[in-house]
């Protein structure tokens, strides 16, 4: 390390926009930060990379006054200082937008970027400097949002234009982004990264948080890489290379991408026809969808989070009763007036890994070893007796743990005890002992370490080679493209179209799921 | 946002609870302190008057039947994250079930026919009476916890206009049914211990308190070792986990009222069956309510409600104790220890958990860093 300067002023306090020296971070036994060093430079945009769990939010926070560092310095702009909470790091132009915005969907636009500098008991005056700020904000850096319209009716995009917004207008010079590309389409990712570039220009100071390396090499002009609760490199986005980030993150050469043989389909298991669903408010959200997977091949469906993916797993897994059209499933009808229960449809074959693990795929208060034999507890892995069969159970997870790698080994440890990767490998360890015929798959690797991902990704290939038609619902179009043979895009409850994987690329996909049809892309 | 490390679990089912069940005693302390009597002695008779007194003993596991039935009631609908306030309610209906069945056979069938249909019949009216409840919160969504109030209510109502109506006995002013026929009486303990000849002071500790014991492994069978206790727990812990799973959520919470109001209905058995030898009127006095606290305290564990009805059973016999030794020192002083119990171990009861936490982190820390 070489020697730093710090407690200086004038010229070189601009340098460093944000300073970190010998930060460290422990919850209880955890170590989420050791001793970290980081130094960001002025008016650049600098990515921070590494695994889930690597420590790279637990540093964001303490960044932002949310967690208390046990010990290290921090400088902004030059001077050392003590951000005990959000509203010092505030006062020392520290803006963050978290990846679950902080918005209250009820209120306007202008009432959410005021909240918490309202200005005295009226609120007439601080409306009015309010509205004169965000034009301003929205002269200088092009993010033209309408004050009065309400968060619930923006899209995506638009929310996280306020969030940032917000921040800028709190006088940010530093913005933290984390993971803020999560729940963009690709387009909206891109205006992201130029309104990013603008604020840049502006002497902005940048800190993007991802684990997305293609995001890292796009935009950022220096990067720092995590793994483990330290800083493993730190390095100029131009002499890089995702390979190279790819391994300092995960410690090891990883496979970036996912090595499969031509698919050897045979007959059609799974066949949905006009299929429709209304929430429980009266929307449409599911919309005449029609396809049919073959045993042996994996169809991934992309598209932008809440356009009809998750009802559409839900009715193919019997969660959801569908309101019009019909599934075929290996011999056996769902529809309106035929449903059936999850449980009806494990029975024939039908696999379902959940898109959230800790809401539907685990009981996280629950052992491994009861987790490993979740909606299976009827069948012969709980033993033939009336009682539980705990020893036979437990043996069963053991094997099991180990063919799939489950770390630790340990079938008594509650579930919520495991990192993310472990906790999708069990589900994944269980759906996949079954030997289904039809798999349905719900982003098979989020929150899941580089590593893990690659494994995941190899058991879901061996499983369609074996001959089970795999559905692939996932909001990573790097996955979806990677995994599937065909992809059928989904955009506001629709099928826009379905295509061959070898025969398309991000752009296209991109404006399909925008909602532009295949044939105006072609 | 401050995140505690998880404690170790022999220092939350043992440790916590201890700390709990003191801290609520030093205040209890301060106040007997403050009352200008040594706190020590008024222990000393407590403890005395609870578990040392010929007859004492008796009086003791006698509160404590009823404790288990009416903490194990609380727990098996907590284990479906139903919280069940309506114990009381089930219970006294309880003792309607097996006053129906000991009106009408008692006279003519002998003891070992009777009993055991008055015992089934205690548990199945306690459980038709939160069955009610459990279909409302399953099929409904009326809320579990505002029903079974309201539950307590109408069985109280019910069970007035019975005993001082169609149940009453004949030519009697007080609201209670007759007495009943021998052969619907549970022996007592006394009786019986003394048949194998062990001699015990006068006590209305009867053979109930063996249905208790065995109600506590039922219960740890059932909800540990069945695939039924798998189902309840897993709805319990992740209603949508469940849903996923194929288990039937709305059958699953009936169930587990029906079988949580069968555990308060069987305390009709220690005081219908072997107590009173009738109905009378608000038998339960308050048990189903303090049953929340034993299941608090129990931790929803088996042999941690078998602890804390013990520990309320002794509280209800060393109070009364206290308020005959000290003339200062009244019965209510019993209603305010409880009280601190509950409020020190049910509504505080993780208040220690993260100062616990840090401080054992902190001794097995070094421990951990010579490991690695």
């Amino acid at each position: 390390m070489s020697e730093t300067m710090n407690k200086t002023s004038g010229a070189n306090a601009a340098r460093y926009a944000l300073e970190l020296q010998g930060v460290s971070k422990s919850f209880g036994l955890v170590r989420a930060n050791r001793n970290i060093d980081l130094k960001i430079e002025s008016g650049t945009i600098h990515g921070i990379i590494g695994e889930n769990g690597a420590g790279k939010s637990t540093l964001m926070n303490i960044l932002f006054g949310m967690h208390r560092a046990d010990s290290g310095k921090m400088f902004a702009n030059g001077e050392q200082v003590n951000v005990r909470n959000s509203a010092d790091a505030i006062a020392h132009g520290i803006g963050m937008v978290h990846q679950h915005f902080m918005l209250v969907n009820r209120f306007s636009v202008l009432e959410n970027v005021m909240l918490g500098s309202e200005g005295g008991s009226l609120l007439k005056q601080g409306k009015q400097a309010t509205i004169a700020r965000l034009k301003e904000l929205g002269d200088t850096y092009g993010m033209v949002v309408d004050p009065h319209a309400l968060i619930s009716d923006l899209n995506v995009g638009m929310r996280q234009r306020v969030e940032i917004l917000k921040a800028l207008k709190g006088g940010a010079r530093i913005l933290i982004l984390d993971e803020p590309t999560g729940v963009l389409t690709p387009q909206e990712t891109e205006q992201l990264f130029e309104i990013l570039r603008v604020l840049r220009a502006d002497g902005v100071t940048v800190l993007l948080i991802t684990h997305k390396l293609a995001e890292i090499m796009e935009i950022t002009d220096n990067v720092s890489i995590m793994r483990a609760g330290k800083m493993v490199g730190h390095r100029a986005t131009a002499e890089t290379s995702p390979q190279e980030l790819a391994e300092l993150m995960v410690g090891r050469k990883v496979l970036l991408n996912v090595d499969k043989d031509a698919p050897q389909t045979n007959n059609v298991l799974l066949d949905v026809q006009g299929l429709g669903a209304m929430s429980s408010r009266g929307h449409r959200i599911l919309d005449d969808v029609s396809f049919q997977v073959k045993g042996g091949e994996i169809l991934g469906i992309a598209g932008v989070s809440g356009n009809g993916q998750t009802p559409l797993m839900e009715i193919l897994t019997g969660m959801r009763i569908p309101d019009r059209g019909h599934v075929e499933i290996l011999g056996e009808t769902i529809s309106h007036d035929a449903p059936k229960t999850p449980k009806q449809l494990r029975e024939i074959g039908v696999g379902h890994i959940p898109e959230d693990r800790h809401v539907h795929g685990l009981v996280l208060d629950f052992e491994a070893q009861e987790n490993m034999i979740l909606g299976y507890h009827d069948g012969a892995l709980s033993g033939d007796g009336r009682l539980m069969d705990r020893a036979g159970i437990r043996a069963h997870c053991e094997t099991q743990m180990e063919k799939y790698d489950v770390r630790p080994r340990d079938p008594m440890l509650p579930a919520a005890n495991f990192s993310g990767g472990n906790q999708q490998k069990i589900v994944i360890a269980r759906e996949m002992y079954s030997n289904p015929k039809v798999l349905i798959v719900g982003q098979p690797t989020r929150g899941v370490d580089v590593g893990a991902i690659e494994f995941i990704h190899k058991q879901l290939i061996a499983l369609r080679d074996a001959g089970c038609a795999i559905v692939v619902v996932s909001v990573e179009l790097d996955e979806v493209m990677g995994l599937s043979d065909r992809i059928m895009v989904m955009n506001d409850g629709k099928n826009i179209g379905i295509v061959d994987a070898d025969k398309t690329d991000t752009n296209m996909l991109g404006l399909m799921m925008a909602g532009i049809e295949q044939e105006a892309v072609a | 946002m401050n995140v505690t490390p998880p404690l170790p679990k022999w220092a939350d089912l043992i440790l916590l609870p201890l700390i709990n069940l003191f801290a609520a005693f030093f205040v209890c302390g301060l106040i007997v302190l403050a009352i200008g009597e040594n706190p020590f002695t008024a222990l000393n008779v407590m403890i005395k008057g609870a578990f040392f007194y010929p007859e004492s003993l008796g009086y003791t596991l006698y509160y404590t039947t009823n404790f288990i039935f009416t903490g194990l009631a609380v727990a098996t609908a907590f284990h479906a994250l139903m919280f069940n306030i309506g114990g009381e309610g089930q219970a006294y209906i309880g003792g309607l079930g097996a006053a129906v069945v000991a009106l009408l056979f008692g006279p003519n069938l002998p003891m070992l026919i009777v009993l055991p249909l008055c015992i089934l019949s205690s548990a199945a009216f306690g459980a038709l009476w939160a069955l009610i409840p459990g279909y409302l919160q399953a099929k409904r969504g009326s809320h579990i916890v505002i029903t079974t109030i309201m539950f307590n209510f109408l069985a109280s109502s019910l069970m007035v206009w019975l005993l001082a109506g169609p149940l009453m006995q004949q030519g009697q002013q007080s609201p209670q049914t007759v007495l009943f026929a021998d052969a619907a009486q549970l022996p007592q303990m006394r009786e019986v211990l003394g048949y194998f000849g062990f001699e015990l002071a006068n006590s209305p500790w009867n053979l109930s308190f063996f249905i208790a014991l065995i109600a506590l492994v039922v219960f740890y069978i059932l909800i540990w070792k069945t695939r039924l206790g798998y189902e309840i727990r897993a709805v319990g812990k992740n209603q949508e986990a469940a849903r996923y799973a194929g288990i039937n959520v709305a059958k699953i919470i009936i169930i587990a009222m029906a079988i949580s109001g069968a555990f308060a209905g069987l305390m009709a058995t220690n005081e219908v069956l072997g107590v009173h030898n009738r109905v009378i009127l608000n038998f339960t006095a308050g048990y189903g309510f303090t049953g929340i606290a034993v299941a608090l305290m129990g931790r929803n564990h088996p042999i941690g409600i078998f602890l804390a009805s013990l520990l309320f059973g002794a509280l209800y016999q060393g109070g009364a104790e206290l308020d005959f030794e000290f003339t200062s020192i009244t019965r209510e002083m019993v209603v305010l220890i409880q009280g601190m119990i509950i409020l020190f171990s049910g509504a505080l009861a993780y208040m220690f958990n993260p100062s616990l936490a840090r401080l054992i982190a902190r001794i097995s820390a070094p421990k951990e860093a010579t490991d690695g």
